[in-house]
C-alpha cells in the first residue's frame, strides 16, 4: 500500500509530508512532523485536546485525515506565540494558574483564540459554552474561564 | 552535613511562601513543548499493542502466536511464558499485567506486539489465536459475595474473620474499626436514623492517556520514559517483574497529564519492557481511551449501610456502617480507608464501622483521590443531613455539635493532633452562600470530609551553581504545580529571590528513592526535605565565610540571604550573600550543596466543608450546579493558586461523580461506556465558578505548619450534592450519579407515593 | 508503659485483645519485637505493613521513631492515597 505525498501550510510554513491513508492529521503532526503539542486523549473527538484550526475553523485533528490537510492552511499551538513573545492567552493562562497539568491546555488555548477571533466581548457563558468541546480534569474550568475573559478584556482595551 | 529539622511549627513571618508567582513549567504547557508520556520518541522506535480478552471471565487455554510472529515488521510479541517468577508482592499485579491462566475482565491484556508501525502492530494483534474457555461472570458487588456466585480465584478464602472459611468466595476480607458499644448507645438515643446506599464504579479521568517508552540493552540496562506519579515504584515494579537489579533500570517521569491516583501503579511499562528486550528496540506503548477505561484503574463501587442515633438535642450517641466495596478482579479496593475514615468528623464515644472486600470480573481497581472516602462520606452526611431535617436543626450546628476538637478520640484509633473543621464550619455558616436566595426547584445542601494525608520517604538534593543560583532535585512528580511550591520554599529558606531557584524532578538513578506523589504528601514531604537540604546548605555557607573570616563556625548566622558574623565580639565583617560565597566555592572547597533524606512523619489531617445549591429540572431530571463554595484547611497555603486550584479541582470531580459519572455494564458483562461521549465528565458549560476559602490552622508537625490539600476536597462534594438535590427535589437520593432517569424515577415515586 | 491499640479486626490476631499494654519500649521497633513475643499471630501483620500513631501522628516504616513512655500508641492498617 503506498503512501500519499501531501503539501499544506503548518503555522505559516509549507510542509510536504508522506502518510498512511488512514492516519488521522492528528498523528501525523504528532509522529511525523514532531509537532507534539496536540495531544491525543481520546480518539474520537470528545475530549479536545487534539484542537487545531484547519483553514480558519476549529476542529478536532483525531477527526481529520492527514490526507485531508492537502492544500490547506493548518495552525497549532506551536505557532501561537510569535517567537519569544507569548500571545496574551497564553500569558493570561500562566498568571491566572490556569492549568495544573496541563495536557489540555493546547486544546484550551487553540480553541480559546478561535473565540477571541469571533467574539472579542463574550459573557461567562458563551465562553463556557464555546469551550465546551474542551476536558478539563484538573482545574474545574474556573481559571480557566476568568483567563479568557481577562485576556478579552486586556485585547479590546490594548 | 545533613541535618535533622525538629518537627514543630515555627513562628515566622514568610517573605515569599505565600505569594502567587508564576510557575516554572508554565511557558513549557502553554507552548506545547512540555513532554508527557506520549511525546517521546526514539530512534529505531517500535510501535507496541496489547491484545485484550474480549470476555468478562475466561479460561485461556492456549495462544498461538506464530502467524503473528510471521507477519513483515513485527518484531517482538510478549505472553504470560515471558513473565517468570516473581516476589510475592507483585503476583497480582504481574497477574493484571499480562493474564495467567485465566482472563478476569473485558480488557485484560493476554499479549503485546511490537512491530514497525501502528498499523502492522493492529494487524498482528488479528493474528494472534487464543482459545477462550468463557465461563460466568459477575460484575455486581453485592451478587458477588453470595454464595452462589461465578468464582474468580479458587484460592480466595475470607480474611478476618472470627473463623476462616472452609471454601473460596469473592469476600477478600473484612475489617472493622471503632471503639465503644452501638447497642448501648442506640438504647439511649431519641432518634435513629439508618439508611442503604449505593455509589457506581468512577474513573479517575484523567486525559491523558497511560503512555511509556521502554529501551532496554541486551546488557540489561534499560531506560523507560512514562507518565507517572511514582517512577521510583514504576522501577521497583519493573525490576521485580522482569528480574533485574534496581539500578539497571533508570526510570524517568515525564510531564503527567493527570493521575488522581490512577497513574500509582505499573499497566503497560513491564509488558514495554520486556518488548524491548526481546526486540533490542526501543518500544513505544500508548493506551487509546477504550484502553483507559477499560484496563486502567478506575474506582470501587459500593453498597453502604449507615445508621445513626442521636439525642434530641444532637448529639449522637452511635453510629454504625456496613461497606461493601469491590476493587475489581483482584483483593484491594480501599475499604480500610474507607472504613476508617467513615466517622472521622465526628467526636465519639460508640461507634462502629465494618468493611468488605470484594472481586468482581473488572479492572483492578486502583486509588482515586481519598481512596474510599468519598463514597462513604456521601452515606454518613446524608444520614447526618436528614437528622438535622428531622430534629428541625441547622445542619450546621448539628455538626459542630458533635464536630471533632484538638485532641479527640477520633473513630479510627488515634487521638487526634490539632484539627481544623470546626473551624470550616464557622466559615461555613459565615460566607454569603449559606445566606444567598434560594429559586423554585432548588436546594442547599452542606457536608463534611476528612483525610489523613500522609509522609513517606523523600530526598532532596539542593546544589548552588557559582552565579549564586540554585539547582533543586526532587524526586516526587509534579502533579500540582508542587515545582513552584518547593522552588518557594527552598528561596523563602536561603533568603534568595524565587526565580534564583530552579526544581526539577529528577530520574531514579540521581536521585535516591521517594515514595509516590500520593497521600497528598508532596508539599509536606518535598517541602520538609526542601527545608532540610537547604538549612544543610546554609551550614555550609556559614562555614565558607568563617574560614574567609578566619573565624569559628559558631560565629557565623544566616540572615536575609547573608553570612554576617554573629555579633560583634566575632568581628566586624561585611555580610556576605549566598551568590558571593558561590562565587567563591571553588577556592574554598569545592561546590557548595545540602541534600536531605527522609522518611517524613507527622502529616497533618484536614478538613473540609463544601456548600452546594443546586437546582432540578422536574420534567427532565436534569441537576444544575448553581452555587459551589469549598472551605478547607490547609495548615499553610505555600502558593495559594495552587491550593485553590486543587479545592476547585477536586470538588468538579465530585460533581461529575455525583451526577453522571458511572461504569455502566451490560449483561454480558462489558462494559457499555468506554469512551468520554458516554462517561460523561463535568465540561465548562455544566458548572458556575467554584469559590474558595482557605481556612489555616497550622499542622504543629511542620515547621511551616502545612498540611496536605489534594485529596480532601473529593470528600464532601458527593454528599453535599447529595444533599442540596435532595432538598431541591423533596426526596432523599440514595444512589449516585444523580442522573436525570434516576432523578426522575425518586420524584415520580415521591408522587406514586403520595398519592 | 504504653497502652498500644489494636484496631478491631486485627484483635483477632492478639487473641483478641482490644489493647496490649508492653513495658519498656523505646522504638516502634522494640514494640513490634514486643508484640509479635506476645502475640505471635500479629507478626505476619507487622512484617507486611502496619502504620502505627504515636499520640496522633501517623508513621510508616519508621522503625526508630521513639515511643515517649506514656504516649498512645494505634496499630493502624497502612495508610495510602491516591
Amino acid at each position: 500500500m503506498s503512501q500519499v505525498h501531501v503539501t499544506t501550510t503548518i503555522n505559516g510554513d509549507e510542509v510536504e509530508y508522506l502518510c498512511e491513508a488512514e492516519e488521522t492529521l492528528l498523528d501525523v503532526l504528532r509522529d511525523r512532523l514532531g509537532l507534539t503539542g496536540a495531544k491525543e486523549g481520546c480518539g474520537s473527538g470528545d475530549c479536545g485536546a487534539c484542537s487545531v484550526m484547519l483553514d480558519g475553523r476549529l476542529v478536532c485533528s483525531c477527526l481529520v485525515l492527514g490526507a485531508e490537510a492537502q492544500g490547506s492552511k493548518v495552525e497549532t499551538i506551536e505557532g501561537m506565540a510569535a517567537g519569544e513573545t507569548l500571545h496574551p492567552l497564553q500569558r493570561k493562562f500562566i498568571e491566572h494558574a490556569a492549568l495544573q497539568c496541563g495536557i489540555c491546555t493546547p486544546g484550551f488555548l487553540v480553541a480559546a483564540k478561535a473565540l477571541l477571533e469571533r467574539n472579542p466581548d463574550p459573557s461567562e457563558s458563551e465562553v463556557r459554552y464555546w469551550l465546551a468541546g474542551n476536558l478539563c480534569r484538573c482545574t474545574g474550568y474556573d481559571k480557566i474561564v476568568r483567563a479568557v475573559l481577562d485576556t478579552a478584556a486586556e485585547m479590546r482595551g490594548a | 552535613m545533613p541535618l535533622d529539622v525538629k518537627p514543630g511549627l515555627e513562628a515566622r513571618k514568610f517573605k515569599l511562601v505565600g505569594t502567587r508567582p508564576l510557575r516554572p513549567d508554565g511557558i513549557d504547557k502553554v507552548t506545547g513543548r512540555a513532554r508527557f508520556g506520549a511525546d517521546m520518541s526514539a530512534p529505531g522506535m517500535l510501535v507496541g499493542r496489547i491484545l485484550r480478552s474480549p470476555h468478562a471471565h475466561a479460561r485461556i487455554r492456549s495462544i498461538d502466536v506464530s502467524k503473528a510472529a510471521a507477519l513483515p515488521g513485527v518484531k517482538a510479541i510478549v505472553t504470560r511464558d515471558d513473565f517468570g517468577d516473581c516476589p510475592d508482592d507483585l503476583v497480582d499485579i504481574r497477574d493484571n499485567v499480562m493474564a495467567r491462566e485465566k482472563a478476569l475482565y473485558e480488557g485484560h491484556a493476554v499479549a503485546a506486539v511490537a512491530a514497525v508501525s501502528a498499523s502492522v502492530a493492529r494487524q498482528a494483534l488479528k493474528l494472534i489465536e487464543v482459545d477462550y474457555e468463557v465461563l460466568p461472570h459477575v460484575t455486581d458487588v453485592e451478587k458477588a459475595a453470595l454464595p452462589d456466585a461465578p468464582l474468580l480465584h479458587d484460592d480466595m478464602v475470607t480474611q478476618g474473620l472470627e473463623e476462616t472459611p472452609a471454601k473460596p468466595s469473592n469476600i477478600a476480607s473484612r475489617c472493622q474499626f471503632g471503639h465503644g458499644d452501638v447497642d448501648k448507645g442506640f438504647a439511649q438515643a431519641d432518634l435513629v436514623v439508618e439508611r442503604k446506599f449505593r455509589t457506581e464504579a468512577t474513573h479517575q479521568g484523567y486525559i491523558e492517556p497511560h503512555a511509556c517508552l521502554a529501551t532496554m540493552a541486551s546488557d540489561g540496562q534499560a531506560d523507560l520514559w512514562v507518565c507517572t506519579q511514582g517512577h521510583y515504584y514504576v522501577r521497583e515494579a519493573c525490576a521485580g517483574l522482569l528480574g533485574m537489579d534496581l539500578s539497571m533500570l533508570r526510570v524517568t517521569a515525564s510531564e503527567i497529564g493527570g493521575g488522581f491516583g490512577g497513574k500509582t501503579t505499573v499497566f503497560l511499562e513491564p509488558v514495554a519492557l520486556a518488548l524491548s528486550r526481546k526486540s533490542n528496540r526501543p518500544v513505544k506503548l500508548v493506551m487509546s481511551r477504550d484502553e483507559v477505561f477499560k484496563a486502567s484503574g478506575p474506582t470501587s463501587s459500593s453498597s453502604i449501610w449507615v445508621k445513626i442515633g442521636v439525642t434530641r438535642d444532637g448529639r449522637i450517641t452511635a453510629a454504625e456502617a456496613l461497606i461493601k466495596f469491590q476493587g475489581g478482579a483482584y483483593a484491594g479496593s480501599p475499604i480500610t480507608l474507607g472504613a476508617m475514615s467513615a466517622f472521622a468528623c465526628y467526636a465519639l464515644e460508640n461507634v462502629k464501622s465494618v468493611g468488605y472486600d470484594v472481586v468482581v470480573n473488572r479492572p483492578k481497581q486502583a486509588s482515586y483521590r481519598a481512596p474510599g472516602a468519598p463514597m462513604v462520606a456521601f452515606a454518613v452526611e446524608s444520614v447526618i443531613d436528614e437528622i438535622a431535617g428531622q430534629l428541625g436543626m441547622d445542619p450546621v450546628d448539628l455538626r459542630l455539635v458533635n464536630a471533632v476538637n484538638d485532641g479527640d478520640k477520633s473513630s479510627y484509633g488515634p487521638k487526634l493532633p490539632k484539627v481544623g473543621l470546626r473551624q470550616t464550619l464557622e466559615a461555613a455558616k459565615a460566607h454569603p452562600h449559606y445566606t444567598a436566595p434560594l429559586g423554585p426547584n432548588q436546594g442547599r445542601g452542606i457536608a463534611c470530609g476528612f483525610w489523613f494525608n500522609f509522609g513517606g520517604q523523600t530526598c532532596v538534593s539542593l546544589n548552588l551553581n557559582v552565579d549564586g543560583t540554585v539547582a533543586l532535585a526532587v524526586g516526587t512528580p509534579d502533579i500540582g504545580g508542587s515545582r513552584a511550591s518547593m522552588s518557594l520554599i527552598a528561596a523563602e529558606e536561603l533568603g534568595i529571590p524565587y526565580e534564583k531557584v530552579r526544581c526539577i524532578v529528577a530520574d531514579t538513578s540521581s536521585l535516591g528513592h521517594n515514595d509516590i506523589t500520593e497521600g497528598s504528601r508532596v508539599t509536606f514531604s518535598s517541602g520538609l526535605a526542601t527545608i532540610e537540604a537547604a538549612r544543610s546548605c546554609i551550614q555550609v555557607l556559614c562555614a565558607r565565610a568563617a574560614r574567609i573570616w578566619d573565624i569559628p563556625p559558631e560565629a557565623v548566622v544566616w540572615e536575609d540571604g547573608h553570612a554576617r558574623p554573629a555579633g560583634p565580639n566575632a568581628g566586624e565583617f561585611e555580610p556576605m550573600s549566598l551568590a558571593e560565597i558561590a562565587r567563591l566555592a571553588p577556592k574554598t572547597g569545592g561546590p557548595i550543596a545540602g541534600h536531605a533524606e527522609i522518611n517524613a512523619g507527622g502529616a497533618g489531617v484536614s478538613f473540609a466543608t463544601h456548600l452546594v445549591d443546586s437546582e432540578v429540572d422536574p420534567e427532565t431530571g436534569r441537576v444544575s450546579i448553581v452555587r459551589y463554595t469549598v472551605i478547607q484547611d490547609a495548615g499553610k497555603a505555600i502558593h495559594p493558586a495552587y491550593v485553590e486550584g486543587q479545592y476547585q479541582g477536586g470538588a468538579v470531580q465530585g460533581i461529575g461523580w455525583a451526577l453522571n459519572e458511572e461504569y455502566i455494564y451490560g449483561e454480558d458483562g462489558r462494559l457499555q461506556n468506554a469512551g468520554f461521549l458516554d462517561y460523561r465528565i463535568p465540561v465548562a458549560s455544566d458548572l458556575p465558578m467554584i469559590d474558595t476559602v482557605i481556612v489555616e490552622v497550622p499542622n504543629p508537625r511542620h515547621p511551616y505548619g502545612v498540611r496536605g490539600v489534594g485529596e480532601t476536597s473529593i470528600v464532601p462534594p458527593l454528599a453535599a450534592i447529595a444533599n442540596s438535590v435532595s432538598a431541591a427535589a423533596g426526596v432523599r437520593l440514595a444512589e449516585l450519579p444523580m442522573s436525570p432517569p434516576r432523578v426522575l424515577a425518586a420524584i415520580d415515586g415521591m408522587k406514586a407515593a403520595a398519592e | 508503659m504504653v497502652e498500644v491499640q489494636i484496631w478491631g479486626s486485627l484483635q483477632q490476631a492478639a487473641d483478641g485483645r482490644a489493647t496490649v499494654e508492653i513495658a519498656d519500649v523505646a522504638t516502634v521497633k522494640a514494640l513490634f519485637s514486643a508484640l509479635a513475643e506476645a502475640h505471635p499471630g500479629l507478626a505476619p501483620h507487622l512484617e507486611k505493613g502496619v502504620s502505627v500513631s504515636i499520640d496522633g501522628q501517623i508513621f510508616n516504616d519508621a522503625w526508630f521513631e521513639p515511643i515517649p513512655d506514656g504516649s498512645e500508641v494505634c496499630i493502624l492498617p497502612r495508610i495510602t492515597g491516591g
